[in-house]
C-alpha cells in the first residue's frame, strides 16, 4: 500500500475536486524505472442506490496496469486533438465531437470489461471505439471520410463501429434500448457477457431510457446503463435540464453507483463490480460517471457562452483525468515520469502517423454510394435522380 | 383496441366464394385463413431457427391481439415468446438491439399505427445500421403487423403504411393479400438478413383461402420482390397489395361482365418493386390502373 495516499479526510470529504497526492520525495525525476510492482489507491467514496454494498473503495494497481492504462488515456486525448485539428483544416467534414475530459470512463471501464461483453455508445465515440480494437487509422481515416475508416467512410464521426462494439449512434438517447437489446441477445444466449449502454447526462431524459429500464429490470437484463454526466446537454447544464441531477438514482427501482468519473481507478473498480452484478443474474444496474468535457458540445460550438473560461481552466488544472492519474501513479512509484514520457511520446508519434495516412488515403468510390444497402440486395438497380440513369446495387463486404 | 368483426367478414367470405384463384391446384385443397397462414409461418421459422423469437405487446399470455401467436407461448414459453409492455419505442429498441448482436427477432406492433412510436427504430437503427457500418451490422429483424383501415376506428387507427416504409432505403416491405402469400412471404421475411416490415390487413385476418399442399409444407417459402398475377386479361393492368387486391378482383369480376378483362397484379412486396411484372404487363394492355389503401398523395401513383 502507497503511503502517498492523501489522508482519509480530504479523501472523504465528499467534495468534487479531487485532491491530488502529494509528490514523494523518494521520486526523482530522472528514475528511468519503476521501483515498485504495485500499488494500492483510495478511491473517492462511490455513492449508492439500492445497494448494500458497492465497488471496493481501494484498489491495487500494478505498474503494468498503470503503464497501459496510462497509454488508453494518452492515445485518446491525442485521438482528440488531431481530429479537432484536423476539424480545423477543414478535412474532417460534418459532425464531430470530442471526447477530451471524458477518457477515464471509457478506460477505466475498458480495462474492467471482458471479451464476452458489449458496448454501445451515443456520437462522442472515437475513443470507445479504438479502445474496443479498431486501429488508430481505422479511427481517424473514417473521419476524414477514407476508404482505410472502419466504415469505409460511410459512417464519419458518430457511426463508428468494431467487435462487440455496436456504435457510435446519432440519435440522442436511441443507442440505450439498443443496448438492452444486446443484454438481451447475452441473456438469451445464455453467453454471461454484460452489455454497457452509454449515454450523456442530456440523452438522460429521453423517455426511451425509462422504457429500457423497465423492461431491462422485468426480464433481469445483464445491462449497465452508463450515464456520462459531463455537466452539459448540448449547452444545458444538468441544472437546468433534469428535475434530478441524480442520475444513478433515477433508474428508481434498478439500482445505481455514482463514481467519479474523473478517476480512472474508480471506473475500473465501478465497471468490476457491475460486471460481477449482472453476471450473477441480479438485472441492471445504473452508474452515473461525473466526468468533464473541455471542448464545446461539437467544433460549432466554442463553449463559452454557458459555461465561463475559468470553469473550463479549473477542471484543466485540479481534475484532469490524466493528469490527476499520472502524479497518482508517480507518486506511488509505481512508474517512472521518464516512462510516462517515453508513452507520451509514442502514441504522439503514432498518432501522427495515423493522422498522416488519414489524409492520404483515397476516398471510396463514388459507386459505392449504393454499396452494402442490404445484405441481401432483390432490387434490380436503385433508383437515381433521373429514372433512366438507374444505379447499381453494389456488395462491398463480403457476403457469409 | 377491441378486435373488429363481422359485417366486414360476411361480405368478404361471401365473395371470395364466387371468387377464381389462380392456383388451379388449390381449388381442390384445404382452406387456411390469412391467420392461420401467419400462425404456421412463425411456428414453422421457431422450429427451424432457435434464434427466431417474437415479442410485442399481448403476444404470449393473451395469444396475440389478433390472435396471430395464438398458442406459440405454450409450445415455445417465456423465452422466446416475450409479452411486452405497452412502450413501443423500448421494446422495437430492444429487438433491433437483438438483431445488432445475431438474433432474428420478430417484433409484432399491435397495429402498425402504433409504430410510429417506434419509426425511429425501424429508420434510424434498423434500416441505416448495415449502410453506415459499412456491411458490419447486419440487422435481421421482421417489424410485423396488422396495417391499413379497419372497419369503423377512426383516423388514427385507419392508415397504410406501405408508402411510409417503402420510401426508406435498407428496408424491405411485404404486403401479402392471400393466406399463401401470408406464409410465404413471412417465413422469407424471418429468414431474410435484412430488416423487414410486414403489412398485414386486420380485415383478411380471418378470411379462408385454399392452401396448395406445396404451400402447407414447411419448406415452402415465396420469394420477397416477385409479384404475382392473380388474374390475366388483356386490357387493363391493375396493380395493387394486400386487401386492395380483394378490392381489385372485385372490380375485375364487375368489369369482365361488361367485357373489360383486367390484369391483377399483386404486387406481394412493396420494395423491391416487381417492375418487369408490371411493365409487361401494360406493354400488353396499355392502361394502368393502381389501387392502393394509403392516401392518394405520395402514394403508388410516384411509380
Amino acid at each position: 500500500m502507497s503511503k502517498l495516499i492523501p489522508s482519509a479526510a480530504k479523501l472523504f470529504s465528499g467534495t468534487s475536486v479531487i485532491t491530488k497526492a502529494a509528490a514523494p520525495a523518494a521520486v526523482t525525476s530522472n528514475a528511468k524505472y519503476s521501483t515498485k510492482s504495485e500499488s494500492t489507491f483510495e478511491i473517492k467514496p462511490f455513492k449508492l442506490h439500492k445497494l448494500d454494498k458497492g465497488p471496493a473503495q481501494s484498489a491495487t494497481l500494478t505498474a503494468e496496469d498503470a503503464l497501459k492504462m496510462y497509454e488508453k488515456l494518452a492515445a485518446l486525448r491525442r485521438i482528440e486533438t488531431a481530429s479537432g485539428n484536423l476539424y480545423k483544416e477543414k478535412i474532417i467534414r460534418g459532425f464531430c465531437h470530442l471526447y477530451s475530459g471524458q477518457e477515464a470512463v471509457a478506460v477505466g471501464m475498458r480495462a474492467a470489461m471482458r471479451d464476452v461483453d458489449t458496448v454501445i455508445t451515443a456520437y462522442r465515440c472515437h475513443g470507445w471505439t479504438h479502445l474496443m480494437g479498431v486501429s488508430l487509422v481505422g479511427v481517424l481515416a473514417e473521419l476524414t471520410g477514407r476508404r482505410t475508416g472502419c466504415s469505409r467512410g460511410k459512417g464519419g464521426s458518430m457511426h463508428l463501429y468494431g467487435k462487440n462494439f455496436y456504435g457510435g449512434n446519432g440519435i440522442v438517447g436511441a443507442q440505450v434500448p439498443l443496448g438492452a437489446g444486446l443484454a438481451f441477445a447475452h441473456k438469451y444466449r445464455g453467453d454471461g457477457g454484460v452489455s454497457f449502454a452509454l449515454y450523456g447526462d442530456g440523452a438522460a431524459n429521453q423517455g426511451q431510457l425509462f422504457e429500457a429500464y423497465n423492461m431491462a429490470k422485468l426480464w433481469d437484463l445483464p445491462c449497465v446503463f452508463v450515464c456520462e454526466n459531463n455537466g452539459y446537454g448540448m449547452g444545458t447544464s444538468v441544472d437546468r435540464s433534469s428535475a434530478s441531477s441524480d442520475y444513478y438514482t433515477r433508474g428508481d427501482y434498478i439500482p445505481g453507483i455514482w463514481v467519479d468519473g474523473m478517476d480512472v481507478i474508480a471506473t475500473r473498480e465501478a465497471t468490476r463490480f457491475a460486471i460481477d452484478y449482472c453476471s450473477s443474474g441480479k438485472g441492471p444496474l445504473v452508474m452515473e460517471m461525473e466526468t468533464y468535457r473541455y471542448s464545446g458540445h461539437s467544433m460549432s460550438d466554442p463553449g463559452t457562452s454557458y459555461r465561463t473560461r475559468d470553469e473550463v481552466q479549473e477542471v484543466r488544472q485540479t481534475r484532469d483525468p490524466i493528469t490527476s492519474f499520472k502524479e497518482k501513479i508517480v507518486s506511488a512509484e509505481l512508474v517512472s515520469p521518464d516512462q510516462l514520457k517515453e508513452i507520451d511520446t509514442k502514441v504522439r508519434k503514432e498518432v501522427d502517423e495515423a493522422t498522416k495516412q488519414a489524409k492520404s488515403e483515397p476516398e471510396v468510390g463514388v459507386e459505392e454510394l449504393t454499396g452494402d444497402i442490404y445484405y441481401n440486395n432483390l432490387e434490380p438497380y436503385i433508383r437515381g435522380i433521373h429514372p433512366d440513369a438507374p444505379l447499381q446495387h453494389v456488395n462491398v463486404v463480403p457476403r457469409n | 383496441m377491441a378486435l373488429k368483426s363481422s359485417p366486414v367478414l360476411y361480405g368478404l367470405l361471401a365473395r371470395i366464394s364466387r371468387r377464381s384463384f389462380s392456383t388451379s391446384k388449390a381449388l381442390a385443397s384445404k382452406p387456411v385463413t390469412v391467420r392461420d397462414a401467419l400462425n404456421q409461418a412463425i411456428d414453422e421459422e421457431m422450429e427451424r431457427d432457435d434464434r427466431v423469437f417474437v415479442l410485442g405487446e399481448e403476444v404470449a399470455q393473451y395469444d396475440g391481439a389478433y390472435k396471430v401467436t395464438r398458442g406459440l407461448w405454450k409450445k415455445y414459453g417465456d423465452k422466446r415468446v416475450i409479452d411486452t409492455p405497452i412502450t413501443e419505442i423500448g421494446f422495437a429498441g430492444i429487438a433491433v438491439g437483438a438483431a445488432f448482436a445475431g438474433l432474428r427477432p420478430i417484433c409484432e406492433f399491435m397495429t402498425f399505427n402504433f409504430s410510429m412510436q417506434a419509426i425511429d427504430h425501424i429508420i434510424n437503427s434498423a434500416a441505416k445500421t448495415f449502410y453506415m457500418s459499412a456491411g458490419t451490422v447486419p440487422v435481421p429483424i421482421v417489424f410485423r403487423g396488422p396495417n391499413g383501415a379497419a372497419a369503423g376506428v377512426a383516423a388514427q387507427h385507419s392508415q397504410c403504411f406501405g408508402a411510409w416504409y417503402s420510401h426508406c432505403p435498407g428496408l424491405k416491405v411485404l404486403m401479402p393479400y392471400s393466406s399463401e402469400d401470408a406464409k410465404g412471404l413471412l417465413k422469407a421475411a424471418i429468414r431474410e438478413q435484412d430488416p423487414v416490415v410486414f403489412l398485414e390487413d386486420e380485415i383478411m385476418y380471418g378470411i379462408p383461402f385454399p392452401m396448395s399442399d406445396e404451400a402447407q409444407s414447411p419448406d415452402f417459402v415465396l420469394p420477397i420482390g416477385k409479384a404475382k398475377i392473380e388474374r390475366p386479361g388483356n386490357h387493363i393492368t391493375v396493380v395493387c397489395a394486400g386487401k386492395a387486391t380483394d378490392t381489385a378482383l372485385q372490380a375485375a369480376n364487375e368489369l369482365a361482365g361488361k367485357g373489360i378483362e383486367c390484369e391483377v397484379i399483386n404486387l406481394r412486396s412493396l420494395r423491391p418493386l416487381d417492375f418487369n411484372t408490371i411493365a409487361q404487363s401494360i406493354a400488353k394492355t396499355h392502361h394502368l390502373i393502381t389501387v392502393e389503401q394509403g392516401w392518394p398523395q405520395s402514394g403508388e401513383h410516384c411509380y
